[in-house]
């Protein structure tokens, strides 16, 4: 009997990065621009989604993937409901969707038929941060009523993002919500930061961020 | 919560780069985790004594090495560490940080028995 060290130095996400990049490479052959948007539960995900869609139809097709923690269909309906494809996964209570969960997800929709494919990721701050998916772009939804210190207690979050959105702008005067104190944690966690303000239910925004994405997706 | 899968992948490298190495028994695993990944050691354990039981590192030991996470302020260039949230330099209240620590995310070595 002999004991010995062996050195491995491994990422403990080697795994999950692998299988985001074959969901990468499977998006850019199809042409289709992916994006995996993050945000607190009730931040207005499903409803920037649909306004999302509701701006972007008919000329670019659209296809989401739900990531929910229990078997429920209450956003994919919706989704299914404004005229796009949508799947459902349901993560079995896990935190956040992983890359091979978004591969599952992805064989289940018309790939070759799409423009935009969003990812609604689950309802958290922490975990989805850590789990690459292969999109092209990772956004995150704010929305004011949650506070304006959540850049500086869930720093991980800000600082892999390619986009932020400000939800529901319309309730400013009505919430003690610093913008400026908000925005200075952001920019400290990720320096130039493409950034939106809007509301889902009045439209303000939209414009800007739609434009943005018409950008982005490359018309075949 | 997503230590369970964390943890199996923890496995699944030990166990690979043990079978390589030809071991007989996985001993101890060092785990090198910053202190900006969200993992919580205890919960690691937990699923660790569940999962590990009838594989090459059944019983095997985790040691985690934890970084801190250290950052730099652009403005006096003082060194300070960070405690999960983000805080103004101390010394001058800047927030333009440079994050120097804290990603780190691996499995850095295993300890072996192997049969002569």
């Amino acid at each position: 009997m002999s004991a010995s060290r062996v050195t491995i130095v491994e990422r403990i996400m080697d795994a999950n990065d692998q299988v985001a990049e074959l969901n990468r490479r499977r998006l850019d052959e199809a042409g289709v621009f992916g994006i995996n948007l993050m945000a607190s539960p009730g931040a207005g995900k499903t409803s920037t989604i649909l306004k999302t869609i509701q701006m972007l139809q008919p000329d670019i097709k659209i296809g989401v993937v739900e990531g929910d923690t229990a078997p429920v269909t209450i956003d994919a309906d919706k989704v299914l409901a404004a005229g796009m494809p949508a799947v459902q996964i349901n993560t079995g209570g896990d935190c956040h969707l992983d890359a091979p969960m978004l591969d599952q997800g992805l064989s289940q929709l018309p790939l070759n038929e799409l423009d935009l494919m969003i990812v609604e990721n689950v309802g958290n701050l922490i975990c989805p941060a850590a789990f690459k998916l292969g999109t092209h772009a990772n956004v995150l939804i704010a929305s004011i009523p949650e506070g304006d210190d959540k850049p500086y207690k869930y720093p991980n979050i800000y600082r892999g993002l390619d986009v932020l959105i400000i939800n529901k702008i319309d309730l400013l005067p009505y919430i003690d919500f610093r913008m400026d104190y908000f925005r200075q944690g952001v920019e400290a966690l990720n320096p130039g930061l493409i950034t939106f303000e809007v509301s889902a239910k009045t439209g303000e925004g939209f414009e800007a961020w739609t434009q943005w994405l018409r950008g982005k997706v490359k018309k075949a | 919560m997503h230590e369970l899968s964390i943890t199996e992948n923890i496995l699944e490298i030990a166990t690979r780069n043990g079978a390589r190495a030809g071991a007989s028994r996985i001993t101890d695993i060092t785990l090198v985790i910053g202190d900006l990944s969200s993992i919580v050691d205890d919960s690691v354990q937990f699923y660790w004594d569940m999962i590990s039981q009838g594989t090459l590192a059944e019983g095997a030991r985790l040691h985690f090495r934890r970084v801190p996470a250290r950052v730099h302020c652009q403005s006096c260039a003082h060194e300070f560490e960070l405690a999960g949230q983000l805080n103004p330099c101390p010394e001058c209240g800047s927030l333009s940080l440079d994050i120097l620590s804290g990603d780190e995310f691996y499995v850095d070595s295993i300890e072996i028995e192997k049969k002569e």
